[in-house]
């Protein structure tokens, strides 16, 4: 059998969880340049399952957070637009956005959460999350765009817990009277058992939830006490992908990437109306012309009718055995009980129902065009 | 004496008479995590030792299956079509994957039994 040897060691950056992962069992592999947690000893489909029916606790403190600052919300929101296609002038204090950084030519450097400090007296003030693998290029390419009047503040000092699932709430109310009044994509400085947190009701998921950052030497008293709660597993990052995938969320390096368009990857619900309209964000000239004209590829979700996975790389054909694009994630979705799919093809063949083929070692694999999320979103709205 | 036989890539094969069923170890499954597909020759199709036979997937990623012997196909495990957790709960049991006309016992030779098995495992870890 190939692939089952643990891969070579290199040197990994670990999370101020790294040792509370090992008491647990966690099977760790490199991530992002992290030794992360694969799955405890559950396994992914279990904890999978343990999330969609009760609450998972995941380690994200590999995620890049930073802070920019600037003396007004207005200032800070410009200087922050001048560089993704959102509306962040509009933000307002206690939401959190989902956007992208663009490139020149309009494909994703990456896609980050926004949140604007709901404290009157932190006006001026963002909080950023990004992808792990892309903090370096992130921070970077921020620091070279902004005005010297606007700083950007890295917080490698702060960890990051997602606590998810239909338990999540009900769980965190017992630590925490502030969260159960957070809506969805709403954000705010509260205690978590007595720690300073700061509280956002979001994940990755598609189940109700929060993401909580919180000092790093403090993160373990936390992790503690919320796994203590009969309700709460940790989830280790298999799971965190399979469900990602089940709510159709897009993975960095996989599903978008400098190559792949926001019009393309079907999230143009996340740029503001006004930003369409006015432009002024790297790569605005190719993301309108794809909004008036439409792009040439589409990000679809794929239901292959049999049960093997199509796994990323696999080339998607029509009828003929022409081909018409390539899956972007793949795999088994536990919740489904079935196999699923997300990958690009040509507009002629995006649209939901229409039959395509899905090339999984050599042999064409008929698949449908699917509606996503696969799994419904249960947020809390 | 034992009857199974083990490669270094984590398959079986219990040989009974002048065939063999083969499957992957406990210890492959084990590192495999939760197995939700399992992809089996045909029946009448004929393997050199070492040629690709059969692939196994986990929730995160498909791993191939190699014939420890040469031979042709004459049964395959079809339960695991609807039940490839089979493979985690009993690996050298339900979790077959096919049984194989042995062309040449010769070919056993060259494969570890479990107790030499057992110590190659204790080097991977």
């Amino acid at each position: 059998m190939t692939d089952i040897a643990s891969p070579p060691s290199a040197p990994l950056a670990r999370t101020p969880l790294h040792a509370l992962h090992l008491t647990l069992g966690g099977k760790m592999v490199p991530f992002a340049g992290h030794d992360m947690p694969v799955h405890y000893s559950p396994g992914v489909l279990a904890e999978h399952l343990h999330t969609r029916s009760e609450a998972g606790l995941f380690d994200v403190s590999h995620m890049g957070q930073a802070f920019l600052i600037g003396p007004s919300h207005e200032a800070t929101a410009r200087a922050l637009e001048c560089l993704c296609p959102a509306d962040i002038l509009d933000l307002a204090p206690g939401r959190q956005r989902y956007t992208q950084f663009t490139t020149a030519d309009g494909g994703i450097i990456d896609d980050l959460m926004v949140t604007r400090s709901a404290d009157p007296a932190e006006d001026g003030v963002l909080m950023l999350i990004v992808n792990a693998a892309r903090k370096e290029v992130d921070f970077a390419h921020l620091e070279a765009a902004l005005a010297p009047n606007i700083r950007l503040a890295r917080a490698p000092h702060r960890a990051l817990l997602a606590l998810q699932g239909p338990k999540a709430a009900e769980v965190l109310a017992r630590h925490s009277d502030p969260s159960a009044a957070l809506g969805f994509m709403a954000a705010a400085s509260m205690k978590v058992a007595g720690l300073d947190c700061h509280v956002s009701r979001s994940g990755y998921t598609g189940e109700d939830g929060f993401e909580i950052s919180i000092r790093a030497d403090r993160v373990e008293r936390l992790a503690r006490t919320l796994l203590a709660e009969p309700e709460v597993w940790p989830i280790g990052l298999g799971a965190r992908d399979s469900l990602r995938l089940e709510a159709g969320l897009c993975l960095y390096g996989h599903d978008i990437d400098e190559t792949t368009s926001p019009v393309e990857a079907g999230l143009v619900w996340s740029m503001g109306k006004r930003r369409r309209t006015e432009g002024g964000f790297p790569g605005a000239t190719r993301i309108q012309r794809e909004l008036a004209e439409g792009p040439a590829r589409k990000r679809v979700g794929l239901l292959p009718e049999g049960r093997a996975p199509a796994r990323e790389g696999t080339e998607i054909t029509d009828g003929e055995g022409r081909k018409i694009g390539v899956v972007t994630s793949g795999g088994f979705g536990p919740t489904l009980n079935g196999p699923l799919a997300m990958g690009y093809v040509d507009p002629a063949h995006a649209a939901v129902g229409v039959s395509v083929m899905l090339v999984v070692r050599g042999k064409p694999l008929p698949a449908t065009v699917a509606p996503m999320p696969f799994v419904p979103h249960r947020y809390r709205r | 004496m034992s009857n199974t036989y083990y490669t270094r890539d984590h398959e079986y094969i219990r040989v009974d008479g002048d065939t063999g069923v083969v499957g992957v170890t406990d210890h492959a499954q084990h590192a495999l995590g939760d197995i939700v597909y399992v992809e089996l020759p045909e029946v009448g199709a004929s393997f050199k030792r070492g040629d690709q036979v059969a692939v196994v997937e986990s929730v995160k990623a498909a791993s191939e299956v190699f014939a420890p012997v040469t031979g042709e196909v004459v049964a395959i495990n079809g339960a695991l079509e609807k039940e490839p957790g089979a493979v985690n709960e009993a690996p050298l049991d339900k979790g077959w994957f096919y049984k194989v006309r042995v062309a040449d016992r010769a070919e056993l030779d060259g494969l570890m039994d479990e107790a030499a098995y057992a110590a190659f495992l204790k080097t991977l870890a």
